[in-house]
């Protein structure tokens, strides 16, 4: 196998892996992985997109909510956060889940700016979430290009334990 | 080989497999997506509706045939309990399961499964959690 090659692939099972450490992704991303088979093969990436889409509408209601001159709406703002919990619970994205945990007893305890720490956290957790996926995504490009052997073989074998 | 009277056309039977048919009732697109996917991953067929409304709407012609509906709680226009109760009104008997990340909120769960709920899970949902029911389902 071409040297250059092996060395992407070792890269990238290791990215995947530091993806898991670190707590951005959990099982539930293994989940959606498990669903992608050759009749949906962009079926993650689908649903991904979804997930960015749903953080930047979500984002931008909780911070127009709390923008409000006057008194915030505290339900409405802990709807928005209750839908991104939901969201993020489904695609794996641990770390923008447990900080919508945190925000959700904020939003009950009425506290302003813990709140508006919290959005502030929220809007970075996902967005680097983003951009560490399509890092990821990007490297699977070149290597399938360069490899007729699926990369998500390689990763099949690391997360699922399939051989 | 001559064949001797009597004998009995032997004639192969066709197994057709019945497919699970789901309709999933969820106003986030995302989860509907999911739902689909892990429902056509264990074998069966779905249709979706984007609030309890509109589930209701599909069975009000009385045509709507569902093993299973898989009803979010918190919706738009109608949300999953008054969706579940209405359509308990109407006679439904499908299996109606609860998806919803209240579930672990005891007094709201409650009301949930008081409202007609077969059973009731807490997002996300997985080909795991739904496996069991669906085997029931299909044995049945």
């Amino acid at each position: 196998m071409d040297s250059h090659v092996a060395q992407l692939q070792m890269q990238y099972r290791n990215y995947i892996l530091s993806l898991y450490q670190q707590g951005f992704l959990d099982d539930q991303f293994t989940e959606l992985k498990s669903l992608q088979d050759d009749g949906s093969p962009d079926f993650v990436a689908e649903v991904l997109s979804l997930f960015f889409d749903d953080c930047v509408k979500l984002v931008g209601n909780m911070a127009r909510a709390l923008d409000q001159t006057g008194t915030v709406d505290f339900s409405q703002v802990g709807a928005n956060v209750h839908q991104l919990k939901g969201s993020s619970s489904s695609v794996g994205a641990k770390r923008v889940k447990g900080l919508c945990i945190n925000f959700k007893e904020l939003c009950e305890a009425k506290n302003y700016e813990g709140c508006v720490r919290c959005l502030q956290q929220v809007d970075i957790e996902y967005k680097t979430l983003k951009a560490k996926l399509q890092d990821m995504f990007n490297v699977s490009v070149i290597i399938v290009h360069m490899n007729p052997v699926s990369v998500w073989d390689d990763f099949n074998k690391i997360i699922l334990g399939k051989e | 080989m001559a064949s001797t009277g009597g004998d009995i056309e032997q004639t192969k039977s066709v197994e057709v497999k019945k497919k699970l048919n789901v309709l999933i009732v969820d106003d986030s697109a995302l989860i509907r997506k999911l739902h689909e996917a892990i429902i056509e991953k264990l074998g069966g067929i779905s249709q979706t509706a984007e609030n309890g409304e509109e589930a209701v709407n599909i069975h009000r012609n009385g045509d709507a045939s569902f093993d299973l509906i898989l009803m979010d709680k918190q919706m738009p226009k109608m949300d999953g309990v008054s969706a579940t109760k209405k359509l308990r009104e109407m006679k439904v008997t499908s299996m109606i399961v609860g998806v919803t990340t209240l579930a672990a909120d005891e007094e709201e769960y409650k009301a949930f499964m008081d409202a007609g709920l077969d059973h009731c899970f807490e997002k996300p949902l997985s080909k795991d959690k739904l496996e069991p029911l669906i085997n029931k389902l299909m044995d049945a």
